[in-house]
């Protein structure tokens, strides 16, 4: 099968499959946990080989750039998939991600409430479509598929506190959606275009009474983006709701923060980097700066949390702070170890909220929601149905939940020897070196705040994790150990290892992070690859016999 | 007719922006719902207004693109409105699982201390 097919298998496999869960009944939840854990196995497999597709290690190319044309349109007309580097990279972590929380669902979340696993299923096919599509307006549907689908994962359960979240997550989303809307038909009214591609060949030739237009529509479009990324002063809604979600579903909610990223990260090198342009740079301060505020206000946040729940809630802004604020240096380098920082931090905060949901059972404020949760869907299966659950109760649960506890403070905090420092170190040599080591060269001040920044905000988040985890760990808790399954603890114990890999793999995967800044940073291979995109020839009669 | 247009997108989006700021759920869902029809009024002007112009091209042959509307709008307002519609519903689903579960239409789920 040709390569350009596997584009669309990460679309179509788990739209499938979640379809095919609808036909069984709610109760047969095994099954359907086994069909939806077998569809997260198909999805990595083919965002590993879409990877390898993209780039091949050792090799300096270009990097490929796969397009996949629906409808068999030429190029400018019609939605187009596109594979590059980035949305390659981006599959690989969602599927990755979702295959632990998947398991930890198998435990007994999937058990609080109807169609759990097709309702994640559609997220993810929701995520891929994003960070596959090369169309403004397909992005939109992917989103509204996205967002439907977390709307359903976000209310699973029910409960008082989580339907007033969700209705501020809804409300909010539904006004980031006509936001996208709005700026999606000016920027289509100025350029008369919505491939990507093609947009960025048309703005650079905007004519200048049209640009202000342009710039208005495309700062719409973004604020749409930053309201999904958690920019400050766009982010109010976003600890609440991550805090009342599921654990699971708050797991892979650290991935929808990095759809937004990703799109900003795609669009404005895309449409605003056309050298000789007037438009170019266009928002790139601004980033900095709301990336800044996202920090300060994250550290603040993280600083201030009691509950576990809000201090992951925070974290998850402050890393969203700090890939917008690099993005807004504009250098290539700061950007490689930015993507390497999405990733790490994404796996970290990831295994955070599952590890949050474990330790917090000991304590009663979860347990007693949990407990609700289960009344409020109306069965009385309590203990016995947790008994004969998959998993066995493991021993020594509290030193277990207490080291990897550890371990994602020392991620989130980007202390050695794991990943955030390693994606830290990247960014902080990158920005203070900005024409190569050793090079000297001036430092701009920006560098410096985003240094200082970058530096506090992993002091602080140290502080309130050590002080978190001293008051868990650390206090008589002779009655309240928590009861876990080794079904929970286990994909707390692989997004850790992951992130152990990716920090001992750090060499080939930086050199993969440096490819991919740098083709975004120069998207012509980009473009050139969505135009030229070969239509395929109509089978001819003959050729078919 | 641009100024009836843009007259009425001011006017919804205006009374719509004005509702979504009050605290009572039902008055939220009005207001997204005035402005999802003001955005699809809006995405709708962006293929420029015209009047007695199809949008379909007759088969084969050039013609004169200036004797036709631009399709694609029309096309983009039809998928915006079904998805707002269906998101919209989604939506008061939740605020009625709100009134149950709190026992007020408050957005914050309590009434205010007075």
């Amino acid at each position: 099968m040709a390569p350009e097919h596997l584009i669309i298998a990460p679309i179509i496999i788990p739209l499938v499959a979640g379809a095919l869960l609808l036909l069984f009944d709610d109760r047969e939840r095994r099954l359907k946990a086994t069909i939806s854990m077998l569809t997260a196995v198909a999805l990595l497999v083919v965002s590993i080989a879409l990877l390898r597709i993209t780039h091949a290690d050792g090799v300096a190319d270009d990097g490929r750039v796969v397009v996949y044309l629906l409808g068999n349109w030429p190029p400018p007309f019609a939605i187009v998939l596109v594979l590059d580097r980035l949305s390659a990279m981006m599959l690989v972590l969602t599927a990755v991600i979702s295959l632990p929380s998947l398991l930890f669902a198998a435990g007994r979340w999937n058990k609080a409430g109807p169609h759990y696993h097709t309702l994640f299923l559609f997220l993810l096919m929701g995520l891929n479509g994003a960070f596959l599509t090369g169309d403004l307006f397909n992005l939109f549907v992917f989103f509204e598929v996205m967002l439907a689908a977390s709307y359903g994962l976000m209310l699973h359960g029910s409960g008082t506190q989580r339907v007033r979240a969700g209705l501020h997550y809804i409300a909010m989303n539904l006004l980031a959606a006509l936001l996208f809307l709005i700026g999606v038909a000016m920027i289509y009214g100025v350029t008369g275009t919505l491939n990507m591609a093609d947009l960025s060949l048309r703005i650079p030739h905007v004519a200048p009474e049209n640009q202000m237009l342009l710039e208005a529509g495309a700062a719409i479009l973004g604020i749409a983006f930053l309201i999904k990324a958690g920019m400050w002063p766009l982010a109010f809604w976003l600890p609440t709701a991550y805090t009342a979600a599921p654990a699971p579903v708050a797991a892979i909610f650290a991935i929808m923060t990095k759809v937004g990223v990703y799109v900003i990260l795609r669009l404005s090198p895309l449409f605003f980097d056309g050298t000789g342009s007037s438009v170019s740079g266009f928002g790139a301060n601004f980033l900095f700066v709301g990336g800044m505020a996202t920090i300060v206000f994250g550290t603040i946040g993280v600083l201030a949390s009691q509950a576990l729940g809000r201090l992951a809630g925070f974290s998850v802004l402050v890393s969203s702070g700090t890939l917008l604020a690099a993005m807004g240096l504009l250098q290539v380098d700061v950007t490689a170890g930015a993507l390497y920082y999405l990733a790490s931090s994404t796996l970290a905060v990831s295994a955070l909220f599952l590890l949050i949901e474990l330790v917090e059972r000991g304590q009663d404020a979860v347990a007693n929601v949990l407990a609700v949760t289960m009344e409020a869907f109306g069965e009385g299966e309590e203990d016995e149905e947790f008994d004969e659950e998959v998993g066995v109760a493991i021993p020594g649960t509290l030193a277990l939940l207490g080291i990897s506890f550890a371990v994602c403070g020392i991620l989130v905090a980007g202390f050695p020897p794991l990943s955030g420092f390693v994606a830290k170190f990247v960014m902080l040599t990158a920005a203070l070196n900005p024409v190569g080591m050793g090079n000297g060269g001036e430092i701009s001040s920006m560098a410096w705040w985003f240094s200082a920044m970058l530096i506090i905000s992993g002091f602080a988040a140290m502080i309130s994790i050590s002080r978190a985890g001293i008051r868990a760990f650390w206090a008589p808790v002779e009655e309240n150990v928590p009861r876990v399954l080794l079904v929970e603890i286990i994909p707390v114990g692989v997004l850790l290892a992951l992130t152990l890999a990716i920090t001992i793999q750090a060499g080939p995967i930086m050199r993969f992070m440096e490819a991919t800044a740098a083709s975004l940073h120069d998207p012509r291979s980009y473009v050139e690859g969505v135009m030229q995109a070969p239509r395929v020839e109509r089978a001819t009669p003959e050729a078919g016999q | 007719m641009e100024l009836v247009l843009a007259l009425g997108i001011g006017f919804l989006v205006s009374s719509g922006v004005w509702l979504i700021l009050r605290p009572r759920t039902y008055q939220v869902i009005i207001g997204l719902s005035l402005l999802s029809y003001a955005v699809n009024l809006f995405i709708f002007s962006m293929g420029r207004l015209v009047v007695d112009r199809p949008p379909v091209l007759p088969g084969a042959g050039t013609v004169d693109p200036a004797a036709y509307a631009d399709p694609l709008p029309q096309a983009l307002v039809l998928t915006a409105i079904v998805i707002g519609f269906a998101t919209t519903a989604l939506f008061l689903v939740v605020l009625l699982a709100a009134r149950g579960l709190t026992g007020t239409d408050h957005v914050d789920g309590r009434e205010p201390e007075r």
